[in-house]
């Protein structure tokens, strides 16, 4: 059988390629923020770590997970493109990232800025899988919001 | 004779094109595909004779009592029910089993009791047991699954306790297809005076139920898996315990007499019915059994152990495919759960799905069984029914060999 229709869009070749070696694999010793994501309908896992230089820019990613392909590849994309964001801007990341998941419409601007990460757009054509392309986003802002609470 | 190519055709959905290439629809421990005379049936009920039942004495509520009432007793001669009034119609086996766990285990278990279930157990037949015995500060012990996939039964002496009040187990698990020893659980069960309950959601739609001939004092069953419409389900009380049960929900159609303080009960079943029931769906539900009772019981199952079989041994081909379940068909029901390499399972529905094949993916409503006993995130799972064939189960394995090479060496990826 040949390989049916519309799965290029979906599992693009750089997905398939964070797929099968995810970057930043490890959890960190000593992370300044740290998020667990765990979507108990597919079993998909996440672990986030990071730590943060003097001048509260992140300077260290850890990421460990298990599941498929969709939800693995976009956690290591996401993990690949933290390094040097402010908590702000990290933050501002994760809602741009939400939003296009969600239907909203990308200028030129955001898409330059996902760089890679706009691959996973052919994700919303398949709405089930959008929630497992978003875990390791909502993680990211569990863990945002959990380092707010104790630096408040 | 049983000729799939012809029964086929009595289920329109299944011409139907996915992503266009022909729908093998192979998700039917989740939910069966109709046939139309069952879908004929709904129409007709609504075109021909709606009416609401029991309360009235003209034309249309007279024909819609008569069917509704028809189809409780199809049901009944269908698994061998004593009495249509032993039938109790609910949404479906969640539903029935909730029934059971408010109307009679909330007045029968007491502090120091126990009721067993089976490691095997759908969450419809887990959680109102943990709630059950979390309110009456009873005990919930298990059955083991053993290695061979069955049901251990070794240590069943041991876990029947005299506190032990209630068997719940699954007649057949919707992961493994194991098909449990109904029979002797049942029988061991009342020997320390417990009752027993089966969950009948996956077998009544796939092989011959005789209540009689099981002696069981509780057995449910969903519509949806059995050709009947959504929305529709059983719950078979034996009489001596369904006179000792308390109403379910209250309201109308459940009484006798009321007054501004009080109200007295209808006679058996209609107690536990309360309000308008889904007449069109019993009377669907009828038709469905209607449509099976002309296949015959027996055949299906047959037709369905030859397919499963068939499905084992091409399963083989593919090295990387490990399978959860029974070797031996004698036990087997036709659920084929398994997983390939380290492909996620949800990346091989979807790969199927574009290929116009629909499995399922996850932990089926098994959550304790797929990651505490399998030790697995999740299983895809295949299941047939009467009208699936060797065809389709090729398009199957074609369409994971296609994954396979889709995922490429993602299957040697990091453990
Ligand atoms: C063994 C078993 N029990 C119970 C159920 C629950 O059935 P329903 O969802 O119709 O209540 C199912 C359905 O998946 C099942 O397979």
């Amino acid at each position: 059988m040949q390989t049916p229709d519309g799965l290029d869009d979906l599992y693009q070749d750089i997905i398939l390629d964070h797929y099968r070696s995810p970057r930043n694999q490890g959890v960190l010793e000593y992370p300044h923020l740290h998020g667990e994501g765990f979507n108990p309908f597919c079993g998909d896992q996440v672990d986030l770590t990071l730590t943060l230089s003097g001048d509260g820019r992140i300077d260290g990613v850890g990421f460990l997970g298990q599941g498929c392909s969709i939800s693995q590849a976009s956690g290591s994309m996401l993990s690949d493109q933290l390094k040097g964001k402010t908590i702000d801007e990290a933050e501002e990341f994760v809602r741009t990232f939400k939003g296009i998941m969600q239907g909203s419409d990308v200028s030129q601007e955001q898409e330059e800025e996902l760089g890679e990460i706009a691959a996973l757009q052919g994700v919303k054509q398949f709405p089930v899988r959008i929630k497992c392309a978003l875990l390791s986003w909502t993680t990211l802002q569990d863990a945002i919001n959990e380092y707010r609470k104790t630096v408040s | 004779m049983y000729d799939v190519s012809v029964i086929r055709n009595d289920f329109p959905i299944l011409s139907r094109q996915v992503n266009g290439r022909p729908l093998v629809y192979l998700d039917n421990a989740a939910t069966s595909q109709k046939p139309q005379s069952m879908i004929d049936a709904l129409v007709n009920y609504y075109s021909g004779y709606n009416s609401n039942v029991h309360r009235g004495v003209h034309t249309l509520s007279m024909e819609a009592t008569d069917a509704y009432e028809e189809a409780r007793q199809k049901i009944a001669t269908f698994i061998n029910a004593p009495s249509p009034d032993n039938l109790i119609f609910v949404r479906n086996t969640s539903e029935a089993i909730n029934l059971v766990e408010y109307s009679w285990a909330a007045a029968n278990l007491k502090k120091g009791d126990r009721v067993v279930a089976t490691e095997m157990e759908h969450h419809s037949n887990l959680v109102p047991w943990q709630h059950a015995v979390a309110k009456a500060e009873a005990e919930l012990k298990l059955m083991k699954m053993a290695e061979d996939y069955s049901l251990d039964l070794s240590d069943l002496d041991e876990l029947l306790t005299p506190q032990t009040k209630l068997v719940a187990f699954t007649q057949m698990s919707n992961v493994l297809g194991t098909i449990t020893p109904a029979k002797e659980i049942i029988a061991a069960a009342h020997r320390v005076g417990a009752l027993a309950l089966v969950d009948a959601a996956q077998s009544v739609p796939h092989m011959p139920i005789d209540v009689q001939d099981l002696d069981c004092d509780f057995l449910a069953f969903s519509g949806h898996k059995m050709g009947g419409p959504m929305g529709i389900g059983v719950l078979y009380v034996k009489r001596e315990v369904l006179e000792e049960m308390e109403p379910f929900l209250r309201g109308g159609e459940m009484v006798l007499e009321v007054t501004y303080e009080n109200a007295s009960w209808a006679d058996l079943p209609m107690r536990f019915e309360a309000g308008t029931p889904s007449v069109a769906d019993s009377i669907g539900l009828g038709a469905a059994i209607d449509y099976l009772t002309t296949l015959g019981m027996d055949n299906i199952r047959q037709h369905e152990v030859k397919l499963t079989s068939y499905a084992i041994e091409r399963f083989k081909e593919i090295e990387e495919i490990s399978t959860y379940g029974p070797g031996d068909m004698s036990i087997r029901g036709g659920v084929m759960s398994f997983t390939m390499g380290n492909v996620h399972p949800h990346d091989i529905g979807q790969v199927l799905d574009q290929a116009g094949v629909a499995i399922r993916t996850g932990h089926h409503c098994a959550m304790p069984l797929v990651r505490s006993r399998l030790h697995l995130p999740a299983t895809a799972r295949a299941s047939f029914y009467l009208y699936n064939t060797e065809a389709e189960v090729d398009s199957l394995i074609d369409g994971l060999k296609t994954t396979l090479r889709f995922f490429g060496d993602a299957n040697t990826r990091r453990a």
